[in-house]
């Protein structure tokens, strides 16, 4: 069991039948997801993969029970997606989509935190609680179950240091991509207090990167967490080259540089480490001493 | 996506934002010709993506259309800051009583728009931002709400402008927020608004990046388009649209997210290796983007190695390797090659590359240590 899912996840997807949705439902139900609805307006009264498919999200919830979603939608559509599983009650909504307007994530995103459901995304690889249930595109056969909570702000490294993790023998409890995009639905600091609460995590992994200042604030709340964190930061040998707008530099001032996130996050009393490899190490150390 | 100061003001202008009436030159007899029609006196200002083109002697001014035509021939065909100038904006001079700035900007922490007005204008804001904070006043925009008036009162006169030219100022904010949110913009700037000496007011220097996610609903954009690249590796990304940063080292990188190329060429720099350049192919590569990929990283002579590190998750690995065999056939591999692939149809992937010449790696930290070793570093 892990934060956020558990073995009572009912999962629908919107955009089961479009390409990518079709090849990842088949790898969540591969990986023993209940993944009970596909929707896709105008599809009503299908099935792929013997699951049911709905027009609408509600049509969904009220035939399946469904209780979380994952989206495949283009980027257009992707925004009223999301405002569609919130408006159904859905707990956790992973949207995986790239490429939705900053605009509209800023609108959605905001309205999205004044309800109760956990918005993980987009453009990010979902949630994977190992052994119990996959919402997204993460790998799920390089991770394991265990002890160690995985919050990161990339993918592909995130499987990465997953599967670092489990072959040094310490297992998940979820692993959570928050995604690349200017406005995360759930940010670091929004996630932490989750694993903080969560009895099976006794470790957290927080995998950064340059740019932005998720790193920074997630380091105010780690400073009064109880739970040992591990952190990388990527991108620490990038020159500056590429730089944000001028005037976003105005407001959020130094912050951003590799340098600043280290020392927050071990100002924090984070363990940091240097290379991906490291990781399991600290981790292993940090389980010991707790 | 970012937009020319011309163009920004062209925008601006369909909102309501007074600005200057100038006309764009390609050449220097244009130039000249412009500033005969604009009554003589002018200033000449290229139209690069770059800032501080003042400081960079990219704007000037001129008295008469003589001197237009010169100093216009001076800017066009020369690099500034590295980019070529090809167009310059010839504007009447204007008599400058006060200076101020309005900006719009998308503020990622506090996850809203976020608005600033200083009566410190003209100058590079991120300065006065450094050394007299107190100096710009700001205000964040409620997504459900949208700007409020109340909003506009507070910023001007917090901002301590002229009395004279508040009301002007409180249009000017207003009419650059609806442009901003029209035009998908994350940045929006009016630097220097600028109080003439006989009371008028006008925007004499304007700034737009327009958010590239919400292109697909601004088509008028799309001619707008333009490199902004002065390295050709990294023009030729941009036409193949190939997210690449040319570094300049010896080991060509390409990886699928931006996480993990840079964590590859944290580690090939580790190992004592230079990287010649950040490539990443993006989630969901077809096999044409790998081998579209491997290409351009090849056309790079200082490459003496290749590292492809893919971990699929919507990257199918099946896929890359169809992409690099492709890219085998259209170009001649001279360098060794280390592939590292793991993850959604791995399997796959690798059965695909068995019998090739290609180098195989288990973990990023092996295949950094390979291919460094393989290329003659340490």
């Amino acid at each position: 069991m892990g934060v956020l899912v558990d073995e009572n996840t009912r999962v629908l997807v919107q955009g089961m039948t479009g390409r990518e949705g079709q090849f990842h439902s088949q790898q969540m139900l591969a990986y023993g997801t209940q993944l009970v609805a596909g929707v896709t307006p105008g599809k009503g009264g299908t099935t792929l993969f013997d699951v049911p498919v709905f027009d609408t999200v509600r049509q969904a919830v009220r035939a399946t029970g469904a209780n979380a979603g994952v989206i495949f939608v283009p980027p257009r559509n992707a925004p009223d997606a999301i405002l569609e599983e919130v408006d159904a009650g859905l707990n956790v909504v992973v949207c995986i989509t790239d490429g939705i307007p900053v605009a509209d994530m800023v609108r959605v995103a905001d309205y999205v935190r004044h309800t109760p459901t956990v918005l993980i995304g987009p453009n990010c690889p979902g949630l994977l609680a190992p052994g119990v249930c996959k919402m997204g595109i993460m790998p799920g056969n390089t991770a394991a179950p265990g002890p160690v909570g995985v919050l990161s702000r990339s993918g592909t490294l995130t499987y990465e240091i997953v599967a670092d993790l489990t072959r040094a023998g310490l297992g998940q409890t979820t692993c959570i991509g928050i995604g690349g995009d200017p406005i995360p639905g759930s940010t670091f600091a929004d996630l932490l207090p989750l694993y903080e609460a969560d009895p099976n995590t006794k470790a957290v992994v927080l995998v950064g990167e340059i740019g932005g200042s998720d790193e920074e604030a997630a380091a105010e709340y780690i400073r009064e967490m109880t739970k040992p964190v591990v952190a990388f930061i990527s991108g620490r040998s990038a020159p500056p080259g590429k730089r944000m707008g001028h005037a976003g530099a105005i407001i959020s001032g130094r912050t951003g540089t590799p340098q600043a996130k280290v020392d927050a996050l071990l100002h924090a009393g984070a363990k940091v480490a240097d290379t991906t490899q490291e990781i399991p190490r600290l981790v292993a150390e940090a389980l010991r001493r707790c | 996506m970012k937009i020319h100061e011309y163009q920004a003001k062209e925008i601006l202008a369909r909102y309501g934002v007074p600005v200057p009436g100038g006309e764009v030159a390609s050449t220097a007899d244009e130039a000249g010709a412009a500033a005969e029609r604009l009554g003589g006196r002018v200033v000449v200002k290229a139209q690069v993506h770059v800032g501080g083109r003042g400081k960079a002697g990219g704007i000037k001014l001129a008295n008469t259309p003589q001197e237009a035509r010169a100093v216009a021939a001076e800017i066009l065909g020369r690099p500034l800051k590295g980019l070529v100038v090809h167009r310059v904006l010839v504007e009447p001079a204007l008599d400058i009583r006060s200076e101020y700035y309005l900006g719009i900007v998308l503020d990622r922490a506090a996850r809203r728009n976020a608005l600033m007005v200083s009566a410190v204008g003209g100058v590079d804001i991120e300065e006065v931002a450094e050394a007299t904070p107190e100096k710009i006043a700001k205000a964040w925009v409620e997504p459900a709400l949208g700007l409020c008036d109340f909003q506009v009162r507070g910023l001007v006169r917090d901002a301590g402008l002229d009395p004279a030219a508040l009301k002007h100022a409180e249009s000017f904010l207003r009419a650059l927020y609806e442009c901003y949110v029209a035009v998908d913009a994350t940045l929006a700037e009016i630097n220097p608004l600028v109080v003439t000496a006989d009371g008028s007011v006008v925007a004499a220097d304007a700034k737009i990046n327009i958010d590239d996610n919400a292109l697909f609903r601004h088509p008028e954009f799309e001619a707008m388009k333009e490199s902004t690249e002065d390295d050709p590796l990294e023009a030729e990304a941009h036409r193949r649209g190939i997210q690449y940063v040319h570094l300049g080292g010896e080991i060509g990188i390409i990886g699928n997210g931006a996480g993990l190329v840079m964590a590859t060429l944290d580690e090939v720099k580790r190992h004592g290796g230079t990287p010649s350049n950040f490539l990443d192919i993006g989630g969901g590569a077809k096999a044409d983007v790998v081998a579209s990929a491997l290409e351009l990283v090849l056309m790079d002579p200082q490459v003496k190695g290749l590292l492809l590190n893919v971990f699929g998750g919507i990257t199918r690995c099946d896929e890359v390797a169809k992409g690099v065999l492709e890219a085998a056939q259209r170009v001649k591999i001279q360098v060794p090659v280390v592939v590292r692939l793991t993850g959604t149809n791995e399997a796959e992937g690798r059965a695909l590359l068995a019998g090739s010449p290609l180098i195989p790696a288990e973990t990023m930290q092996e295949a950094a240590a390979k291919i460094v070793r393989l290329a003659g570093g340490r």
